[in-house]
């Protein structure tokens, strides 16, 4: 539970100013340390990637700015407003988040996880129909794929319809943890070019997380590259390419596999 | 979730049919005590009053419990039992003026001695007793390698084994209990040396028993009597007129060629007592389909208002115990625990508190259910992955809607099995039932024991297995219904 008297300083303008912002959060699981002291803010309308190895915490910074989890120390702010317990349901439904399994509920076609929550808020029928069929257009997903199964879909019809599910409400924000990970190469690619003409388009603040520098440098124009729970470089693809913080980026960005190149 | 709460509707509004309030006899579980049940049956009936007998209810405290809550108005007991187990502070050898006047506060009234004595004895095969040299009971003492077979409640009461055993300073250590209508067969089989008899048994000369001495004295009198509630000579006295006047009427001879014919010869047990009374039984108009069909809606009523009820609160209990860890653990224990009871231990424990017939059945058939739905329902919903609780919860659903459109569903199969398997159980189980007055399957099982009648047994049997077959079926045709099209779809990939 934040503590603000203790852990959060009063406004400094900076951080205000920001769609969200985290001030000097550690987090803790058990005895290990999945955040240490790291402090990001995330301008409202920017694109941004976590990058980093798997358990690095960058998954760990998407759940604690939904509410999901709490910091041990530090604060997290959204909109200038520091956190409260009482905020997060109101807070969620102004943010999509979309995870690499994607979260759909078994129980319900694709129509009925994406009407879930419009109809617990009051929308009638043709609503969230008319709606369904707008996002289906922007994500290139059949309607008539709205009336499966989770189960009778493939991975990135899936994705798809996570991803809406997640737009419905037309949210401020989206929180991506892994959205392409699952998927084999060819449907990934044709998601990651889809995904950029919608962050472009919609103009929301996007918070991406994945593992693949190059799929980072596809979305976004800033980096953060994560590690042991604090932020070893802040940045563009150039800074971290060529003034790297540290021996690790240069290692991080070099891992990155290269095919071979057609011989004269 | 609207369909499970129509299927807890259902179940639970089904039955609730009331009762005409005629006078109620019981009788104990076995066939001296249906006979004189009989007696008095058909003695009420022929002054005009409306009787009905509640048969084999089982031992002497239920029958006793029964008399007292009014759950009955009639039985007949024996005045040592009287002495020994039902009152405090009373000679062995009181007679019956002073038991009538110590009864009269409990507001229960006594008869006269309906005119024979049966006492327990000891009772060993005419031959081995010979080969043995044992005319009395203190004979026993030199041959401390016997081995003994006792009625379970002879083993227990104050004037049975214990009293026996430090009376006589009987040595025997093989000491087992077993069922009185079985036991003769144990002592002719050779299986057993020595049984316990009631004087009055029929299968004493029919299997060449020898009839031990009580040559120190040690068994009281066992006058048969009928206790009635004293309400009785208000609301029905013609009743009480009639079971006086079976006092002295009935001696140990007599009582002994009824209870042949109906234990060596199976005639109906109504049809010997309107014999002795000079009457005529009851047209058996009561045919086979008939009294199957009364049968199964006594069952199907035990189960369907448990099984109803169970679900009412176990789902909830559940969902509790799936949301709080700590309490959830408790709460599995305490279900748990219950299960563990002994299922005769667990009716006859409901007695005190709903006293006989469908309710108390229903109570403990009631706690019975209860850990199977509990276990399910938790499973089910600890069992869903983390993600998808996450998910929900990140769409930002309240607690409420995402426990009932998405926890719910997702655990539905689950709690359904649970259903399933406490319904099945509960059929089986309330074959017992019969033994405190809630009918079902379980009367002609317990009227078949009695009278050793393979046919009687399989009467109750037959659609006691039939019915859970049904029941499992029914059931999965409601899982099917009710568990999503979704769940069923990924299942099968």
């Amino acid at each position: 539970m934040p503590l603000p008297d203790r852990d959060c300083l009063p406004d400094t303008g900076a951080t205000s100013r920001a769609a969200f912002a985290m001030e000097h959060v550690s987090k803790r699981y058990g005895s290990v340390l999945a955040l240490d002291d790291i402090s990001l803010a995330f301008a409202a309308g920017s694109t941004t990637a976590l990058i980093g190895s798997s358990g690095s915490g960058k998954s760990t910074v998407l759940r604690l700015l939904l509410g999901l989890e709490w910091p041990d120390q530090g604060c997290v702010r959204v909109d200038g407003q520091v956190l409260e317990r009482s905020a997060v349901l109101a807070l969620r439904r102004r943010v999509g988040y979309l995870t690499q399994d994607g979260g759909l509920f078994p129980h319900l076609t694709a129509l009925g996880n994406l009407a879930l929550l419009p109809r617990h808020l009051g929308w009638n029928a043709q609503r969230i129909r008319q709606r369904a069929h707008e996002l289906a257009a922007l994500t290139h997903l059949s309607p008539a794929v709205l009336e499966r199964y989770p189960a009778e879909l493939s991975g990135g019809q899936r994705q798809r319809v996570a991803l809406m599910r997640g737009l419905m409400l037309d949210p401020d924000a989206l929180l991506l943890d892994e959205p392409l990970g699952a998927l084999d190469p060819i449907v990934r690619h044709e998601l990651q070019d889809e995904l950029k003409i919608i962050f472009d388009q919609l103009g929301k603040t996007v918070i991406v997380v994945t593992h693949d520098l190059a799929e980072a440098v596809w979305f976004a124009d800033r980096l953060v590259l994560v590690r042991g729970g604090a932020v070893v470089q802040d940045g563009r693809f150039e800074d971290l390419r060529d003034r790297p913080a540290s021996a690790f980026v240069t290692h991080f960005v070099q891992a990155q596999r290269r095919l071979p190149e057609r011989s004269p | 979730m609207k369909r499970l709460l129509l299927v807890c509707g259902v179940l639970l509004l089904l039955p609730a049919w009331l009762q005409a309030e005629p006078v109620r006899i019981g009788s104990k579980q076995f066939t001296e005590s249906v006979i004189l049940g009989e007696v008095a049956r058909i003695s009420a009936r022929d002054v005009g009053v409306d009787a009905v007998h509640e048969r084999e209810l089982g031992g002497t405290s239920i029958l006793w419990s029964a008399l007292q809550h009014g759950d009955i108005d009639v039985y007949a007991e024996y005045t040592g039992t009287i002495t020994h187990e039902l009152l405090k502070g009373v000679a062995p050898d009181a007679d019956i003026a002073t038991l009538r006047a110590k009864l009269k506060p409990l507001g229960i009234g006594i008869t006269d001695s309906l005119g024979f004595n049966n006492t327990y004895a000891i009772g060993m095969r005419a031959d081995r007793a010979a080969q043995l040299h044992i005319r009395r009971i203190s004979d026993l003492l030199a041959q401390p390698g016997l081995r003994f077979g006792f009625s379970n409640e002879f083993m227990d009461r104050a004037d049975g084994w214990p009293g026996l055993r430090q009376r006589y300073g009987l040595p025997q250590t093989q000491v087992r209990g077993l069922d009185h209508t079985l036991s003769y067969r144990a002592v002719a089989s050779g299986a057993v040396d020595a049984i316990d008899l009631y004087s009055t048994d029929a299968e004493i000369p029919y299997y060449h028993l020898r009839t031990l001495e009580d040559d120190r004295h040690y068994f009281p009198r066992y006058e048969a009597v009928y206790l009635y509630r004293l309400s009785l000579e208000h609301s029905a006295p013609a009743v009480v007129t009639a079971l006086r006047q079976l006092a002295g009427r009935i001696d140990e001879d007599a009582m002994r060629r009824m209870n042949a014919r109906v234990k060596l010869q199976g005639i109906k047990d109504g049809v010997v007592a309107a014999d002795f009374l000079g009457v005529r039984a009851d047209a058996d108009g009561v045919g086979f389909w008939s009294r199957l069909l009364q049968r199964s809606v006594e069952h199907v009523k035990l189960v369907v208002l448990s099984l109803g009820l169970a679900i009412v609160l176990a789902i909830p209990l559940g969902i509790l115990a799936a949301r709080l860890q700590r309490l959830g653990q408790v709460v599995l224990g305490l279900t748990g625990i219950l299960q563990t009871v002994p299922s005769l231990a667990m009716f006859v424990f409901m007695i005190p508190l709903f006293g006989i017939g469908t309710w108390p059945a229903v109570a403990a058939l009631f706690f019975y259910s209860l850990l199977p739905i509990v276990r399910n329902t938790y499973a089910g919903l600890v069992g869903i992955a983390p993600e998808l609780r996450e998910s929900a919860a990140a769409l930002g659903l309240p607690p409420g809607v995402r426990l009932r459109e998405v926890e719910l569903p997702m655990a539905m199969r689950s709690i359904l099995a649970g259903v399933k398997i406490a319904a099945v159980i509960n059929v089986g189980t309330a074959t017992l039932a019969a033994l405190i007055g809630a009918g079902g399957y379980g009367q002609p099982i317990l009227t078949g024991i009695r009278l050793d009648d393979i046919g009687l047994i399989l009467e109750g049997a037959v659609p006691a297995a039939l019915l859970a077959l049904l029941v499992q079926g029914v059931f999965e045709g409601i899982e099917r219904w009710l568990t999503p099209r979704g769940l069923r779809i990924e299942a099968r990939l």
